[in-house]
């Protein structure tokens, strides 16, 4: 139960700088998720927690202790990693025994809490198994197991999901969320995406070229997002730009877009972000903005339909629709689009 | 179905070569070098070790056995073998320590051209002429050599430290002669083994000696043990080096079978030796091979 934070960290390989100024906190028992692109440092400063990386600047705590100059040894952490990385010399119970022999635990205490781990993961027949006889859903519960049996401080998951096939992955994802429930884990977990972030965590931190541009619950992140970054990388986002006017914004053909979010001063250029999903083609009480657009393709995928379509001055534009009776617009078709003023985010960007 | 499948594999038949025509006319170069060049020589050395004599000039040649008792008859042989054994046991154990950390520093602490440029500075004594590498080491270790002058400088009041013709000074010519094999077959191993797997023992409290011993050692086994065997086998019929660095102690199997063949003109007795020496080493490696099976199969 401890809470982790990270003041100030910066780090560059060589001259390449990798992440600038970070400062976070993960309360404890909370599941944050780092969520970026590749490049994005995210993995960067997962190991500087985890103390892998000694960063150029700044520190870490884990709980009350500042941790910045104590090795990965020292600092009681449990990770996963993408790779499984179980040895492959061992045995799954030898695997899982590794930490406690370490911090000096060995004999009937080290057993029962090995078969404890391994109960938790459901492999309890799998102890006497060498890794590399084990499917990688069974590879990857014995490295949660080995790293949840040590009682960590923090669980720190590089990605730990990414090799694992959609179905694997969907339940190793309601495995790893129960766990991590159970024991009320301080858990940081890397992915570059975005719909695992969104299911599993509590918390999402964006991280954009080495800086955290948003952080917070994932619907407030998807609701208001604050830069068209954010916009982008978690969901899809309509982008309409124009010139502040009358607190709402001036698009270049001339229609006047509204919005409840307060903007910059008049005469100064804005963008909002609009959600596809947000957007209908018929009009709905109290859409007070609308365009016209032509649809260019229609993306049948049976419970969602896409439609990409294009403005008269050539902004392309998104737009999701349930399924609800089967009947699907076609392609050519003009269109207006109607949504909440509520709707349109204004993002830096 | 086996009538409607036969005559299609016969009209196919007709058109392709049979598969073991194909098979052996792609073996036959390989068989047919090892028959030449190793088969052949080793089968006619085999057949003088029964002769009783050098099959040379018109003396009637029998065949006797008698060579093979050749330890009973001359005790003295098997102090020779006792100490040609321990030189290549404390090679091998030399070479294995500083092969394997040499290959981890490689593994672990550089990477791309550096690590290509030191890979090929170590392949260096094997580019060197053996004569002109063992020579060069009388230079470094005889009394007032390369050695023992540094260290008269150091500590002037002290005695000389040459230990040129002496055990040590063999084991060191050819540790330096063979480092190179054990070095590449470690590296190999280490350079496959994953960095999460070292991560993953940082993370669970392991410090650098309980990862070395439980995790990089046993899974760099097979390239220690490989390694082992690649220095191991020549080292114990090597004869140039204990000629040169060991002067006097330097009587080894090597150099006596090399008598046998080059001073004693008694081929048969050289090698009957040979085989002999064969058979031990194969009973060794033989003891060996369970350690060496698990070592494999464990990172299979």
């Amino acid at each position: 139960m401890t809470t982790v934070s990270v003041q100030n960290v910066a780090k560059s390989f060589g001259t390449i700088p990798v992440l600038h100024d970070i400062d976070a906190v993960f309360p404890q028992g909370t599941f944050t998720s780092l969520l970026g692109p590749s490049g994005s440092g995210k993995t960067t400063l997962l190991r500087i927690i985890a103390g892998f990386v000694a960063p150029d600047q700044g520190e870490v705590t884990i709980g009350e202790k500042d941790v910045t100059g104590i090795p990965v040894w020292g600092r009681n952490i449990g990770m996963m990693f993408q790779s499984y990385a179980l040895f492959p010399h061992m045995t799954v119970a030898r695997n899982v025994a590794f930490g406690l022999e370490r911090r000096g635990i060995k004999g009937a205490e080290a057993q029962k809490a090995v078969a404890e781990a391994l109960d938790m993961v459901h492999l309890s027949d799998f102890g006497d198994r060498m890794p590399k006889n084990l499917s990688g859903g069974q590879q990857q519960r014995v490295a949660l197991a080995r790293a949840m049996v040590i009682k960590p401080s923090v669980l720190l998951l590089d990605e730990p999901l990414s090799a694992l096939d959609r179905r694997l992955r969907q339940e190793m994802q309601v495995e790893l969320l129960r766990i991590q429930r159970q024991t009320g884990l301080t858990t940081i977990f890397v992915t570059h995406d975005q719909e695992e972030a969104l299911t599993l965590s509590d918390r999402i931190a964006i991280l954009d070229k080495g800086r955290i541009v948003q952080s917070g619950a994932p619907e407030d992140i998807y609701e208001n997002p604050q830069t068209r970054f954010a916009a982008e990388f978690l969901g899809d986002s309509n982008f309409l730009t124009g010139v502040v006017e009358a607190g709402g914004v001036r698009l270049p053909d001339g229609t006047l877009i509204q919005t409840t979010a307060t903007l910059h001063a008049n005469g100064q250029k804005a963008t909002l972000a609009i959600r596809p999903e947000k957007m209908s083609p018929t009009p709905l009480e109290g859409a007070t903005n609308h365009v016209a657009a032509k649809i260019l393709t229609v993306i049948y995928a049976g419970p969602a339909l896409s439609y990409l379509l294009q403005t008269p001055d050539g902004t392309r534009l998104k737009l999701f629709q349930a399924n609800r009776d089967g009947t699907l617009m076609r392609e050519g078709d003009s269109i207006t689009l109607h949504w909440s003023p509520a709707h349109s985010i204004p993002v830096q960007n | 179905m086996p009538n409607k499948a036969t005559p299609q594999r016969a009209s196919k038949g007709a058109r392709i070569l049979p598969q073991w025509v194909s098979t052996t006319a792609l073996l036959l170069p390989a068989y047919g070098w090892l028959t030449i060049a190793v088969f052949l020589p080793l089968l006619t050395m085999f057949l003088f070790s029964f002769m009783n004599k050098t099959p040379m000039g018109k003396a009637p040649i029998e065949f006797t056995l008698r060579h093979y008792r050749a330890f009973i008859d001359q005790p003295y042989l098997i102090k020779i073998a006792t100490n040609t054994l321990l030189m290549g046991l404390w090679t091998t154990l030399a070479c294995a320590i500083l092969g394997f950390l040499a290959a981890l520093a490689l593994v672990r602490c550089t990477h791309g051209a550096r690590r290509e440029t030191l890979l090929i500075l170590i392949l260096l004594p094997f580019w060197t002429n053996g004569l002109v590498r063992v020579f060069s080491w009388t230079m470094v270790l005889r009394e007032n050599g390369f050695l023992d002058n540094i260290w008269h400088w150091i500590a002037p009041a002290a005695g000389s430290i040459a230990i040129l013709y002496s055990r040590e000074a063999i084991v060191i010519g050819l540790v330096h002669g063979y480092l190179p094999y054990m070095i590449l077959t470690c590296y190999i191993a280490l350079v496959t083994i994953d960095d999460a797997i070292i991560e993953a023992a940082q993370s669970l409290g392991a410090r650098w000696w309980v990862i070395l011993t439980k995790i990089l050692i046993p899974l760099a086994a097979p390239g220690l043990i490989s390694g082992a065997v690649l220095t191991f086998v020549p080292v114990i019929g090597s004869f140039m080096e204990p000629r040169i660095l060991g002067g006097k102690v330097g009587v080894t199997m090597g150099t006596v079978i090399e008598d046998q063949f080059t001073q004693a003109f008694n081929w048969p007795l050289g090698a009957s030796l040979s085989f002999t020496l064969l058979a031990v080493t194969m009973a060794i490696f033989a003891t060996f091979s369970g350690v060496l099976r698990r070592g494999t199969g464990g990172t299979a």
